[in-house]
């Protein structure tokens, strides 16, 4: 496997993380972890007119599920979440930029797992019909 | 791998094959496949030949006094879960205590939750010495006096690599009237056991770690344990005859062996162990003996890195598995890089989370174990791996 997954964006994104604290005012959030390493992540999202408006993570992991986690929750800043629903796989590693293998894209979908939980969490809440 | 010599230190999860082994699995397909026990004719009692010769193998091997006392299953797993859901349905009432330690993988874990669980029995745990690196004598006396139904322990840890005082701990649990079962997964590939001097009434191995193919392994049990356990499964081969409402349980193994057997896993194993064999299980333990204490020191000497378990000078009480972390780096990160030298490590909790997230405090680890076909190139080419992981993560 070529090292190129530990290109300097990717460890600059693991050594200081962006929106990595635990939000005062969120509107959901949800966990989830990695069974095989025990990688956890939590993502918690503010919501308002349907759109991500503020998002952040908590957990440990390795440098690809915490630099994913970073980038995504840049990402999806601002986004409906219809849209947000709507990332997968292909989308995971088009923001990587990189090629990583099977084990190790389970580490990358790990923020992905828990953002849609979050959204979905929000959705059966009763805050989504209040608003 | 990654275009470099494959450098395989991942042993404790499976190990490599011989050609011998992949052969004999060729051979049975091509020259005698058949099903076993039924066949009259030629090709058939072959089959039934190398499958029961595999288990004769195998019961020579461990000190078995007869085939009666091997039951084959799919795995060391499978072999616990078969005593927890036959001898600990039987045993295991309400109130009883069961006794497991703190270094157990999962398969040494979950059965007996499970067992608790329906019976409303209590698990205790033996916990880990001061130096977090064997067994606590004064904690498993204490549990004892708690008067178990049944001592289930690991004979070699497979996180730790320590090896467990199991004829010790079987005589003492005897003397309270306690069974013992023996987690045998990591140490019947890497040295000589004798189930007969341990006196352990169940011995769990898995063929898979032990040069032989995945979806086989045994169970063995003391022949007069076996009789008073009832079978696990229903159908064919496990009986003698079956009437429209009642069945006579088959003779011993095959009582435990419903279906058609892992006819080639059977006959492979038994290749396996011929291998194990020809160069001697005393031989390979002193081999890796001599790689686990080279492997503990230079690890020890790298800056940031930290060795679980026992130390170089007390290899005594250790076998070939050597569990490490790196300050400031992710074992996930770890093995990425490892792999990219074509070097293939473990990296995470080993199945075994209650030991390294709840006593050892750590999320995950990163682990070395080896087998005969290791060398000391090996080891440094792991030290060599550790230096380019410092140098990209710049810790």
């Amino acid at each position: 496997m070529p090292l190129d997954i530990y290109a300097e964006d990717i460890l600059s994104h693991y050594e200081h993380p962006h929106n990595k604290l635990r939000l005062k005012d969120f509107d959901a959030s949800f966990s989830d972890e990695n069974p095989l390493c025990g990688d956890t992540i939590t993502i918690y999202i503010k919501v308002s007119n349907m759109k991500v408006s503020d998002i952040s993570f908590g957990g440990d992991g390795c440098s690809i599920s915490q630099s994913t986690a970073s980038m995504l929750t840049d990402y999806v800043k601002g986004m409906l979440l219809e849209d947000v629903e709507k990332i997968d796989y292909d989308k995971i590693k088009e923001l990587l930029g990189i090629n990583l293998g099977p084990a190790r894209m389970n580490c990358a979908m790990l923020p992905l797992k828990a953002l849609h939980g979050a959204v979905k969490a929000y959705k059966n809440s009763n805050k989504a019909t209040e608003k | 791998m990654n275009g470099k010599r494959l450098v395989y230190l991942d042993n404790a999860a499976t190990s490599q094959k011989p050609n011998k082994v992949i052969d004999a699995i060729h051979d049975y397909y091509t020259q005698y496949n058949a099903n076993i026990h039924r066949g009259v004719y030629k090709i058939s009692e072959r089959a039934t030949e190398e499958y029961i010769n595999s288990k004769q193998k195998l019961a020579d091997m461990v000190g078995a006094s007869s085939i009666e006392e091997i039951i084959y299953v799919r795995n060391t797993t499978e072999a616990i879960n078969l005593v927890a859901l036959t001898w600990g349905e039987m045993n295991v009432k309400k109130g009883d205590h069961i006794l497991i330690s703190q270094m157990e993988h999962h398969s040494n874990i979950i059965p007996w939750q499970m067992l608790a669980k329906r019976n409303d029995a209590v698990l205790d745990y033996i916990e880990l010495d001061d130096n977090k690196a064997g067994l606590s004598e004064d904690s498993f006396k204490e549990q004892l006096d708690k008067d178990p139904k049944i001592v289930s322990i690991a004979h070699v840890s497979n996180v730790l690599g320590s090896i467990n005082d199991v004829k010790k701990i079987t005589k003492l649990a005897h003397d309270r009237g306690a069974f013992v079962l023996v987690d045998g997964a990591q140490s019947a590939p890497h040295m000589k056991v004798d189930v007969a001097d341990l006196d352990c009434d169940f011995f769990a191995l898995s063929a898979h770690k032990m040069l032989g193919p995945t979806g086989i392994g045994a169970l063995y049990a003391k022949r007069e344990v076996l009789d008073k356990m009832p079978p696990l499964f229903g159908g064919g081969d496990m009986i003698k005859s079956v009437s429209m409402q009642t069945y006579t349980p088959n003779d011993l193994p095959w009582k435990f062996e419903a279906g058609t057997s892992n006819i080639e896993g059977g006959i492979a194993f038994g290749a396996a162990i011929d291998y194990l064999d020809g160069v001697g299980l005393d031989s390979i333990r002193k081999h890796e003996k001599k790689l686990t204490e080279y492997a503990i020191k230079s690890l020890s000497e790298i800056d940031g890195v930290r060795v679980f378990g026992y130390g170089p000078k007390e290899t005594d009480k250790r076998g070939g598995v050597v569990s490490f972390s790196i300050r400031g780096v992710h074992p996930h990160d770890v093995a990425t890089i490892f792999d990219s030298d074509g070097v293939a490590i473990r990296a995470g909790h080993h199945c075994a989370m209650p030991l390294v997230t709840g006593v050892l405090g750590q999320g995950s680890l990163s682990r070395i174990s080896f087998y005969l076909y290791n060398d000391i190139d090996d080891i440094d080419k792991a030290v060599r791996a550790i230096e380019k992981v410092k140098k990209i993560f710049k810790c």
